[in-house]
């Protein structure tokens, strides 16, 4: 019984897991801001609590920004009515929010979002089948949407839940095939030892270009996010796979395509842009004190951050996808696409052995 | 008719320039937006928008020039009004009098409930006397449902005086003149 490790794997599970859920939280609103400015008009600006006139220099400056609507929505999704159907098929019904939102937050254990504070990896789990585990994770995260479109007993969800799991399932084999060639390069399933790699022979995506541009468009996909949006389509399906929900139920759902961003976005910047590195100032290396420490987390959140821009401006940039054309897309062009680049890398990598 | 599409190249069916093209628009939005200032909402309620002239806002009754009430309580704004929002007290034949020259009657009690107004403006169309008008109130707000039901003190008071003909003292003073006027009996 190691009680070091055991405690110190705890406290980083309660941390980690609170941070990515404030930063879900803060990502919704992030959505919303950014979306409202891409449309010409300013998102929330108008929530606070009673006491945020009275701190000193920022108060009205974060009630401009909407700092404290998440607050607002969280005691919204508290406080609501939970309400359930007539006719829903009632342990499936309460089960769907829960499976939605497992897998995404299990994704986050694996991915290292800094390299050392003293002498504690910042990792919660350095797995050496990192890559493999996160996979098998992001597979189980199609049955939350399959179920909750099946247990709600109603048209517009069950279409959103069918469509949702045959082109999760189809992208996930663009998305799996797509990592070989970096693992193929990097020589290892590591997390940690992968962007190990990257710190001494430069960013992945220089390696494999195509690999990238395959996982990022499959990872919206995976998602469900805009080109790819097909289960929540609004204007087709009403809500697609979560109209019958309400309150908490939703709130996990919504919680729950938020944090499955969160981990793409963090798998992305693992993968391809060399996690918590920085190629200069000497931030390649595992931190030796603090400072470094800290920095390589900040470096990590930054990185993660811009992905998470990008998804939110591509959601409201580029129309949907039709729904052949996706399956098109993710059949006809990108296994094949996939395929050839694992050749040709494996046949570039053999050549200059 | 058969309309002459041109088949796309390469770069289009690559998704290309509709990628670029999506991020210049996109990014002129948001840099406009942000930094420009030229969000177009109107933040209400530190920015009201004009109202309008002839716009329907909350029905109030008003004085005329020389401060009298104008009300008769003939009750046809009563009787038209389709959610029955008015509803009128009439004075019956022992109640009080009007208190100005030369009308008849005055109501007893005069309630619209704002809660059922739905400011069609048939009770300023129907009121022979220009008693009533929907002036520029629109957000009309209370704490409870019985504080929404606006009482003559209170119409009277929001409605405040909007000049017009006088017929009644113009009748008067018609009635006065033919008095005088000579008759050859």
């Amino acid at each position: 019984m190691n009680w070091n490790f055991i405690i110190f794997s705890l406290i980083k599970i309660v941390i980690v897991i609170g941070v990515v859920q404030g930063m879900v939280a803060y990502a919704v609103l992030a959505e919303r801001k950014v979306s409202a400015w891409i449309q010409d008009r300013v998102g929330p600006n108008r929530a606070a609590p009673p006491f945020a006139q009275y701190i000193p220099v920022v108060g009205p400056f974060l009630t401009r920004v909407g700092f404290f609507q998440p607050i607002a929505d969280g005691l919204k999704f508290i406080l609501k009515e939970d309400f359930t159907p007539a006719g829903v098929r009632k342990a499936y019904f309460w089960l769907a929010p829960a499976i939605a939102i497992i897998p995404a937050m299990l994704v986050v254990a694996v991915i290292p979002f800094g390299s050392q504070l003293g002498q504690q990896q910042m990792v919660i789990s350095d797995l050496n089948v990192g890559i493999l585990y996160t996979f098998g994770i992001v597979s189980l995260g199609v049955y939350g949407i399959v179920l909750a479109g099946y247990a709600a007993n109603s048209k517009y969800p069950f279409l959103g839940g069918i469509r949702s799991s045959a082109q999760m399932i189809s992208y996930e084999i663009a998305m799996g095939m797509s990592v070989i060639p970096v693992l193929l390069v990097a020589g290892n399933l590591n997390l940690s030892r992968i962007i190990g790699w990257q710190a001494q022979h430069g960013w992945l995506v220089l390696y494999a270009p195509v690999s990238f541009f395959i996982f990022l468009t499959a990872s919206f996909a995976e998602t469900n996010r805009l080109p790819f949006d097909f289960p929540e389509a609004e204007q087709e399906l009403v809500g697609g796979y979560h109209t019958e929900y309400s309150s908490m139920k939703f709130a996990l759902f919504f919680l729950g395509e938020y944090s499955n961003m969160i981990a793409s976005a963090a798998m992305m910047v693992t993968l391809f842009f060399g996690g918590w590195t920085l190629p200069f100032w000497g931030l390649d290396q595992p931190a030796a004190t603090l400072g470094a420490g800290l920095a390589h987390i900040l470096i990590f959140l930054v990185k993660m951050l811009l992905f998470m821009l990008l998804f939110i401006w591509v959601r409201w940039m580029w129309p949907r996808f039709r729904y052949d054309q996706l399956m098109n897309l993710g059949w006809q062009r990108f296994v094949p696409l996939a395929l050839a680049n694992i050749l040709v890398t494996a046949v570039v990598l053999w050549v200059r052995s | 008719m058969i309309v002459n599409r041109k088949p796309l190249t390469i770069w289009e069916r690559l998704y290309l320039p509709a990628i670029v093209g999506g991020f210049k628009v996109t990014a002129r939005h948001l840099f406009r937006s942000l930094f420009g200032g030229k969000a177009v909402t109107m933040e209400y309620p530190e920015q009201k928008w004009a109202v309008p002239p002839d716009y329907r806002g909350a029905p109030y009754l008003v004085r005329d020039q020389d401060g009298n009430t104008k009300c008769v309580s003939c009750q046809l704004c009563e009787f038209i009004c389709p959610p029955k929002a008015i509803k009128i007290i009439p004075p019956g034949p022992t109640g009080p009098l009007a208190d100005r020259p030369n009308a008849e009657k005055m109501p007893l009690e005069f309630e619209i409930n704002m809660l059922r107004c739905i400011f069609c403006g048939y009770c300023q169309e129907v009121c022979p006397e220009e008693a009533i008008f929907l002036l520029k109130d629109y957000s009309l707000t209370g704490l409870s449902r019985n504080e929404m039901i606006y009482n003559k003190e209170k119409l009277l008071a929001l409605g405040g005086v909007h000049g017009g003909i006088q017929k009644w003292k113009h009748t008067l003073e018609e009635a006065k003149a033919q008095e005088d006027f000579p008759v050859n009996v």
